[in-house]
């Protein structure tokens, strides 16, 4: 066997996946899930398909993989029709869907043994292939361990695994990155590279447009609707010269919103002490004076993301009205919320190791680190939700554990995925908290300036489960503001979530931090800890660094990596602490 | 607290009742209950049949042959023509019971000896072969009186005069409807709150109400109040069933069958939050549920009485709130039960309840930090 | 050489071109020359066995398969065995002498010394009467003022004298048709006895020889405990396949198993046979515990059992697998399977209730569950033995019921999702 996965695509000349005017509508629904898409998709390379929540995503990579079949439109798969030779796809390609398809109650060798029996592999050639395979994702040492019992990220390297057991010559992954380190996100991105060399194609659905960028070929979807499909660099092309960046030393969160003010920006975002500005199509200058800044604009290389957000027509435009109808918190320099020697023990294991920070009032503050780090440990025991081991966790000066409903009612959380009622309206829904959280005189009209601050319009009386994305997004937002919190906790909070709502619920945060709210945010999005006024990075269940964006970045430069960026920091971080402590990374 | 309270109530109610799963969760399985049960839950002998084995053809044996035919207690009556025969009507099943008469039974019997008939039952439905045996036998019995001592006074009518209060006509139907009032009553009161937490912790909206000023036990309160509400709406649409639909009779207070329907589902939800303080998923709340209903439902005396149970598991019936509920709803309905034997079951039901919410209370609270 | 790639879907034409290089004609279920072969196996042991071992191992570490397997079945043979007792072995009655007369006091020591009464002695009816209403007593009999003189008949005028009432609680309907029933016969007894004693020449008489088959001491715990078998077979059978298999669309997994070249067969047997075993493992273990502990008789032979306990068992978990086909949360599998599963079992199979007493149409529907058929064939091994005809019958109907179910489940199964 002279390759590590031994591809057989020399059958095909051509593409592999080649998709006409594909369409798929599912019964009761007003719209396609799919509309009219074309695409020619090879092997020997990833091709990106990106898009928000909904685009239609999962849809097309199930019609590839014979799983559904398509309403109208010709689909070819290996040179055969999936809707008649499924079975041939299932033999031909790997498929990992999301939430990875694992068995959690059976070990990381039971789930692998059962794929490797389901799809044949020979007796002669298992104990190799799990050989290579378990080196190949690093999961040796935990051959014993329940799947359930996983991180996210070696959940994510074990579905990858079960995927690729019989040498697969299409492999589909639905959305790998999602609620996924940025460090496995690394090593499944060279993983998959790694395939790729060998002649395996690839289909590589994503939420992260940074993994998209890297792909030889994307295809955008929006809405069920081709956006774009083709090299990334193609679209990337169309934001050349109107992408750029600025200095700014101080009040960058401020700075950025002017900016957004200008009718020549389309998008920007803080990075570092610097903005970085995507200007409307046909503007190609931009005044720093305008927005009182002094440096001088520097053009910088367009992102795939830039090209993206253009082609979805920018964000919404104005400040976070829900910002100005927040009242002013005056600043008093206390510390809002405190951690001290915070420990959490499940058994003899240490989620949370005596950790220490302090959060200032109308402070932004980002708890980063890898899956099963502690983050969210630590998150659950300053939110009230967990009880610490041992250690305090106090927020506006009270012990959450003790002083319960009175500290409670001056706290708003937002929590990981969509979790409010389904079933009830938005209406009803804000009904709820405005009365849970005792709002007396005029609970109809906060209830009313909520709906028409998100501008919720005719979704008002719309069960909150049949929502967009987006508006749940914004429903979840405002049940978590309705009662104008002092501190605000947000976990995760917008995982999955594309970027024009990812962008408007930053200005949201941004605008209520400049009103005095102190927030506390965890994300796998390295660009929007770009955002907080200190980061605490969270390994092993430790707090391995603590500190502004840019000083964290600061001590991981070196003459090869000059400008790092917070995910350079990130994981230079946790390498550098796994060396100093002699883990085997 | 109030104003918190009620805000939960009132999401509750609607959460409840705008999930159309829940909805129909509600709705069908206590309808289907309710017409199956009244009509299928009885223990009446009706319907059956016996096989008759008579190789004698004298007079006697043809005459107690047709008086058995005549009865009316049989549905139906075969004759079959040998021993095996009546084996095999048995064995199958199509008849419970079977009469071989005496060769000469006949010419014994008019002469003044000691004739025989043997009666062989079939013992797999034991219930309904004894009431068949106590048919047989009277008319036996009435036979022997009326054929031996013309004029005599025997058992018979002239001698007894039965009689059945509450129900004179014993329509079975009368027992089943009021009794499944109250057990569908259990059944929504410890499905309704049972399920509501598990839902909640699976959604993830659990949290959210955790990190609200909301305090457990209002969490607890609010829990309790929709599933009492929801309950006692079921349990007055049965009500309105059994009086207008089934035309069961209604004798007692309708007042006093609610108080001690309130103390029942009072009771049925301490040990329906228990339950879903212990679940983490829906799948264990509903498995709970059944781990309760079924003992709660045996233990009732609604499958069988009570005084035929062993001492020890009288003792454990005490614990059981249906117990207490089906003493009350039959009462009310058909004897129009006096206030104070409503009390001699009622204050049982507040006892357990005083001890299910406070400790199902205490469990929320250990789980919920 | 040549590529051809062909279209076996000619109205889509999705595949009709044609590419000049290349080595490899794409053909399904034709054994290629390439060193993989793409034969499509409709069926693979292996894969079968990898399946099975799966489930094996998802049943031992989930406590609640094993609850209701195992752990479930022994509290209802238990209530069952000792709870549910339908004979009225002791009814408590009162009796009321309006007159103190040798004659009433020989007929209450009469019904005292029987077995089964409890008799609580009065003198008024009104004392009585309240005990009844609150349910403390189940019967009254009241043996009038002037009775001693009806019975023995020295009056002439007997129509005004008063006769012996036997009044029942009717809010307990099965429980007066035994208060009456059985007050009347010992009444009769003791009548019998006085003519005797006062040397009356004895009247012929027929004698009654009664034979209780199948259960000669007469306890429904042998009927209710065989009965309750089928009750936990239908959990297993029905409620914990259509749990497990919607819990799979849940998590995800079965969307990953579609995509493998497991067949539907496959998927199914793989389902069907390792929930079999644990229901095969929960009837030996009943059985056990029933003929042990319980000490109901097994007349018929353990093949028997165990043949008819598989076809129940495979009609219930078609059953199960039909239903998890069609409700893919295991909110809705849960409820679908508590009523076409467990109510029916409970109510409409005979086990408790009298099937024949039903109304016609609800009879009728009791042909359409195969817990009937069951508990019907349960009875009959356990009391009666292995009765050929019975037997059969059953067996065939049960068989037929899982074929129903497979053929359904099979037309409605896809690999595909939608």
């Amino acid at each position: 066997m002279n390759n590590l996965f031994q591809p057989e695509t020399s059958r095909i000349d051509g593409p592999i996946v080649r998709a006409r005017n594909l369409t798929k509508r599912f019964p009761k629904a007003k719209k396609p899930a799919l509309a009219g898409l074309d695409a020619d998709i090879f092997a020997g390379r990833i091709t990106g398909l990106a898009g928000p929540d909904g685009a239609g995503k999962t849809t097309f990579l199930r019609m590839v993989a014979g799983l559904l079949d398509p309403t109208e439109g010709e689909l070819t798969v290996l040179g055969v029709n999936p809707a008649t030779q499924a079975e041939e796809i299932h033999i031909r390609a790997g498929y990992m869907p999301q939430r990875f398809g694992l068995y959690e109650d059976l070990s990381v060798q039971q789930n692998l043994d059962l794929y490797a029996d389901l799809r044949g592999v020979p007796d002669q050639e298992r104990a190799a292939t799990f050989e290579r395979l378990l080196g190949f994702t690093d999961l040796k040492r935990f051959t014993k361990r329940k799947a359930g019992a996983l991180s996210g990220g070696m959940k994510q390297k074990l579905g990858l695994a079960c995927a690729l057991i019989s040498k697969p010559e299409l492999l589909l992954l639905d959305e790998p990155g999602v609620g996924v380190d940025p460090i496995s996100r690394r090593d499944l991105w060279t993983m998959v590279q790694d395939l790729v060399a060998e002649g395996i194609g690839v289909i590589w659905s994503t939420a992260y447009l940074d993994e998209a960028e890297m792909c030889e070929s994307v295809i955008v979807l929006n809405d069920g609707k081709t956006l774009f499909s083709g090299a990334p660099a193609e679209l990337t092309d169309r934001v050349r010269d109107r992408t750029f960046v600025l200095p700014v030393t101080h009040a960058r969160r401020q700075a950025l919103q002017r900016a957004l003010d200008v009718e020549s920006v389309l998008d920007g975002v803080v990075q570092g002490n610097h903005l970085r500005l995507v200007l409307r199509e046909g503007a190609m200058e931009f005044d720093a004076a305008a927005i009182g800044l002094e440096g001088k604009p520097k053009h910088v290389k367009p992102r795939f993301e830039d090209a993206f957000i253009d082609a979805l027509g920018g964000p919404t435009r104005g400040e976070s009205r829900i910002a100005e109808a927040m009242r002013q918190i005056p600043g008093d320099d206390k510390s809002v919320i405190e951690a001290h020697d915070l420990t959490k023990k499940f058994g003899d294991f240490a989620a949370t190791d005596r950790v220490t920070f302090e959060v200032k009032r109308g402070e932004l503050f980002g708890l980063l680190g890898p899956n099963g780090a502690g983050k969210s440990t630590t998150f659950k025991m300053m939110c009230g939700l967990l009880k610490p081991t041992s250690g305090t966790a106090r927020v506006t000066g009270l012990d959450l554990q003790h002083s319960g409903s009175q500290a409670r009612s001056r706290l708003g959380y937002m929590a990981q995925k969509f979790s409010l009622y389904a079933d009830l309206t938005v209406r009803q829904n804000l009904d709820f908290f405005s009365g849970i959280y005792g709002l007396k005189n005029g609970r109809r009209k906060a209830v009313d300036s909520m709906l028409e601050i998100f501008a919720f319009g005719d979704q008002a009386d719309v069960p909150s489960g049949q929502l967009p994305l987006g508006f749940k997004q914004r429903l979840s937002m405002a049940a978590a503001l309705m009662h104008e919190p002092d501190v605000l906790f947000l976990d995760e909070p917008t995982s999955g979530v594309d970027p024009i709502t990812r962008r408007e619920f930053w200005k949201h945060i941004n605008g209520l931090v400049e009103k005095g709210v102190t927030v506390m945010v965890t994300t796998h999005f390295m660009d929007e800890a770009e955002y907080c006024d200190r980061i605490g990075l969270v390994y092993r269940g430790q707090l391995i660094a603590l500190g502004p964006p840019d000083e964290l970045k600061r001590k991981v430069r070196t003459p090869e990596l000059e400008n790092p960026t917070m995910e350079d920091a990130f994981v230079a971080l946790i390498r550098e602490f796994d060396r100093e402590n002699g883990v085997k990374s | 607290m109030l104003q918190r309270i009620a805000a939960l109530v009132i999401k509750e109610l609607l959460a409840t009742l705008r999930d159309r799963r829940a909805r129909l969760a509600l709705v069908i399985p206590p309808i289907i209950q309710l017409l199956l049960f009244s009509f299928t839950g009885t223990q009446e002998v009706k319907n059956i049949g016996i096989a008759i084995f008579n190789p004698d053809t004298g007079q006697a044996s043809t005459e107690l042959c047709k008086r058995l035919e005549a009865s009316g207690n049989f549905r139906y009556v075969t004759f079959v023509q040998s021993t095996e025969a009546v084996a095999d009507a048995i064995d199958r099943q199509q008849a419970i019971a079977s009469v071989r008469f005496q060769p000469d039974f006949s010419e014994r019997f008019l002469s003044g000896q000691n004739a025989s008939l043997q009666v062989i039952l079939d013992g797999r439905r034991s219930n309904a072969a004894q009431i068949v045996n106590g048919y047989i036998t009277t008319i036996v019995g009435q036979f022997v009186a009326e054929q031996a001592a013309p004029g005599r006074m025997t058992v018979s009518d002239e001698l007894i005069q039965p009689r059945n209060w509450f129900n004179a006509n014993l329509e079975y139907i009368w027992f089943t409807v009021p009794s499944l009032v109250a057990i569908i009553t259990l059944l929504i009161s410890l499905n309704v709150t049972s399920m509501s937490v598990a839902r909640e912790r699976e959604m993830g909206t659990f949290d959210q109400l955790l990190v609200s000023p909301l305090q457990p036990i209002e969490i607890m309160i609010g829990k309790t109040i929709p599933a009492f509400l929801l309950a006692l709406a079921e349990a007055t649409l049965f009500l309105l069933v059994a009086v207008f639909i089934f035309r069961i009779p209604f004798h007692g207070s309708l007042p006093l069958l609610y108080l001690a329907l309130v103390t029942f589902i009072t009771s049925i939800v301490g040990v329906g939050l228990f339950i879903s303080a212990l679940s983490a998923t829906q799948q264990q709340a509903l498995l709970g549920t059944f781990t309760f209903m079924v003992p709660g439902m045996l233990l009732s005396g609604y499958a069988s009485p009570i005084e035929n149970m062993p001492q020890w598991l009288q003792v454990i019936t005490y614990a059981n709130p249906l117990r207490y509920m089906m003493v009350i709803v039959k009462g009310v309905f058909l004897k129009d039960l006096p206030p104070e034997v409503v009390w001699a079951n009622t204050w049982p039901m507040l006892v357990i309840a005083l001890f299910t919410i406070p400790v199902a209370t205490w469990f929320f609270r250990a789980r919920a930090s | 050489m040549k590529i051809e790639i062909e279209s076996r879907d000619p109205q889509r034409g999705a595949l009709s071109e044609r590419s000049s290089s290349g080595n490899r004609r794409v053909e399904t279920g034709a054994a290629s020359s390439d060193s993989r072969s793409f034969a499509v196996e409709k069926f693979n042991p292996r894969r079968l066995l990898a399946l099975i071992r799966k489930e094996g191992v998802q049943i031992l570490r989930d406590p609640s398969s094993i609850l209701i397997a195992f752990i479930l079945p022994v509290i209802l043979l238990f209530l069952f065995g000792y709870a549910v007792s339908l004979d009225s072995t002791k009814l408590r009655v009162g009796v009321v002498m309006e007159e103190r007369t040798p004659v009433s006091e020989s007929l209450m020591a009469a019904l005292r010394d029987s077995k089964y009464f409890t008799v609580t002695p009065g003198f008024t009816l009104k004392e009585m009467e309240d005990q009844l209403v609150a349910g403390k007593l189940r019967g009254i009999l009241v043996i009038p003022v002037n009775f001693s003189r009806l019975f023995t008949g020295n009056n002439g005028g007997g129509d005004t004298a008063a006769r012996l009432q036997i009044i029942a609680d009717g809010s307990e309907p099965n429980t007066a048709s035994f208060v009456q029933n059985y007050i009347r016969a010992a009444i009769g007894g003791w009548q019998t006895a006085r003519a005797l004693d006062q040397g009356a020449n004895a009247p012929p008489n027929i004698e009654i020889e009664t034979r209780m088959w199948f259960n000669p001491s007469l306890e429904s715990k042998n009927y209710l405990v065989p009965g309750s078998i089928a009750i936990v077979m239908t959990l297993i059978g029905t409620l914990l396949t259509s749990l497990v298999v919607a819990r799979e669309w849940e998590r995800g997994t079965m969307e990953a198993l579609m995509a493998t070249p497991v067949s539907i067969q496959e998927l199914v047997l793989g389902k069907l046979i390792p929930y079999f075993l644990l229901g095969f493992g929960s009837m030996s273990f009943c059985t056990l515990v029933s003929v042990g502990i319980f000490h109901t008789p097994l007349r018929g032979s353990a093949i028997v059992l165990a043949l008819v306990t598989s076809a129940f068992l495979a009609a219930c978990l078609g059953q199960g697998l039909f239903i998890s086909t069609l409700a893919k949360s295991q909110f809705i599998a849960g409820q679908a399977a508590l009523i076409l599963g467990f109510l029916p079992s409970f109510q409409l199979s005979g086990f408790i209730f009298e099937i024949r007493s039903m109304p016609a149409p609800i009879q009728a529907l009791t042909y359409l569950f195969p817990a009937r058929y069951f508990v019907q064939a349960l009875h009959t091994i356990f009391l009666a033995g292995d009765v050929g005809a019975v037997l059969w019958r059953d067996g065939l109907i049960l068989v037929g019921f899982a074929a129903v179910f497979f053929l359904l489940t099979s037309r409605v199964t896809r690999k595909k999702l939608d």
